[in-house]
């Protein structure tokens, strides 16, 4: 699985969705994800792909991890992947 | 009648100070406590800050044996309770130690202990500990040692509810107080969860702050660990009266509620039902209420659902009062933190300053109110709250009057 296939079968998860329900247009309003599944989504994230990620639940819009929509998502594990390495 | 119950005694160690004057003097100087984390495996913690209490030598307070039962927060509650005793005057023998007792609030108790033993057990694959490990991580223990030193044989536990124990606690030992179930009752409570374990479990919810605790301010970010105690002496009003105590203040009230809706983010209507509930218990009108000392820990959650709550319940009067936030110093104490900050009500009485909320960088629409931001004021009032709301939504407030 890529990147982008790992996010969305995270996010299906937490949303109880198939990941063919998910489009990378898709807000965590629109998945039904609220700020605690928002947090438990980052753990995952972390998990699965070993990163570190920088984001404070007392300022999600202003967090380094841009998590306005699931393509926003994609590219900043994707960023982060790259600047661990 | 109903029987009054007032405060004779208090006692802290917490990082602004190993005493109630230290304290005191660094709320009024606007002092912060909170600074780079002294622990083990610092390295591996995403949070590296907090409220320790620095330069701590458990071995100039206790001896060997002690210390092999006493875990730090223990011994911060025998600190503190030191203090208090000493100050109220108070010895404990025949009819009036069996009708007095102990309640104190702790989260974690010997978390300390806990982190220690299973890192030698886990890590460094022991299989041993030490026999006295199960006495010394008790969230009873410091209540049990203290009722132990002084003799005090009546109702005496622990209560645990997050960050609103010691309020709990407190509470609980004013309505037994008040109630004739006890003449004195030694409260507050104390935490001390700095450990490797205890932060980053605090860590994984993602609310705490990388850099300072700044209730209220628009640039909030987090909330920030502290570490400490607050012992406090509840008497009844003429048994302090008739042996000429000295008298810090009456406690007036107490309410406490459950929002019943979510297990980490916070309730208006719920904190509005324990201040309103406070008032009443108190038989106070809200326009006498001159400070609050504010749960206010620097979550964006806690503190605009705070204001929420205080505009709800104090109407046009809560442009009049003051509310600030001591954890901008001392940090979140957890299960210690009410009684800590019970503190800054008591000095509000007495000195007639109110303790600032550091930190303050610019003002948020949602938390509009007069925080006292970052210098302390000479003010007089009357009656103070002091409120704790914690996480699983359980909150209790406290109301405290001049005498």
């Amino acid at each position: 699985m890529n990147t982008q296939d790992k996010v969305i079968a995270i996010l299906a998860e937490q949303a109880i969705l198939e990941p063919s329900d998910v489009s990378l247009d898709n807000s965590l309003d629109d998945l039904g994800i609220d700020s605690m599944a928002l947090v438990e989504t980052i753990f995952s994230i972390e998990e699965a792909f070993d990163i570190t990620v920088p984001f404070n639940a007392n300022e999600p819009s202003d967090s380094a991890f841009d998590v306005s929509t699931v393509a926003s998502i994609v590219a900043a594990v994707d960023k982060l992947i790259a600047e661990q390495v | 009648m109903t029987r009054r119950v007032v405060i004779t005694g208090a006692g802290t160690i917490n990082a602004l100070g190993v005493d109630v004057l230290a304290t005191n003097a660094a709320m009024k100087e606007g002092r912060c406590g909170i600074g780079p984390l002294d622990i083990r495996d610092v390295d591996r913690l995403a949070i590296q800050i907090g409220g320790q209490v620095r330069g701590y030598d458990e071995q100039a307070h206790f001896n060997r044996q002690q210390i092999a039962l006493y875990d730090r927060f223990t011994q911060f509650t025998l600190l503190a309770a030191r203090q208090a005793m000493a100050q109220s005057g108070l010895t404990f023998t025949g009819e009036l130690a069996d009708q007095s007792g102990v309640i104190l609030g702790t989260s974690g108790g010997g978390l300390n202990t806990q982190d220690e033993n299973y890192r030698a057990v886990y890590e460094k694959g022991k299989n041993r500990v030490h026999p006295f490990i199960v006495p010394k991580l008790m969230n009873n223990a410091a209540v049990s040692q203290v009722s132990i030193e002084w003799n005090l044989r009546g109702p005496s536990f622990t209560v645990a509810t997050a960050c609103a124990s010691s309020n709990h606690a407190m509470g609980q030992a004013f309505n037994m107080v008040r109630s004739g179930m006890a003449t004195v009752m030694i409260t507050g409570g104390s935490e001390s969860m700095l450990c490797f374990g205890g932060i980053k479990a605090w860590e994984g919810l993602r609310v705490m702050s990388k850099d300072a605790c700044r209730p209220f301010s628009a640039t909030r970010n987090g909330m920030v660990q502290g570490e400490g105690a607050g012992v406090f002496v509840f008497e009844e009003f003429e048994h302090a009266k008739a042996r000429g105590a000295e008298i810090l203040c009456e406690v007036a009230g107490f309410a406490m509620s459950s929002d019943a809706s979510d297990i980490v983010m916070p309730s208006k209507q719920g904190a509005a039902r324990a201040i309103a509930g406070a008032l009443k218990d108190a038989k106070i009108n809200k326009e006498m209420i001159g400070y609050i000392n504010a749960h206010g820990t620097g979550t964006a959650a806690n503190d605009k659902t705070e204001c929420a709550a205080v505009a709800d319940v104090f109407g046009a009067h809560a442009d009049k009062l003051m509310i600030s936030s001591t954890k901008s110093m001392h940090g979140h104490l957890i299960g210690g933190t009410g009684a800590v900050e019970l503190l800054a009500c008591i000095m509000a009485l007495r000195d007639g300053v109110i303790a600032p909320t550091i930190g303050y960088e610019e003002p948020d629409p949602e938390c509009a109110l007069d925080v006292v931001p970052n210098e302390a004021r000479d003010a007089q009032v009357d009656v103070v709250l002091s409120n704790a709301f914690a996480f699983g939504g359980l909150n209790a407030v406290i109301a405290l009057r001049k005498i």
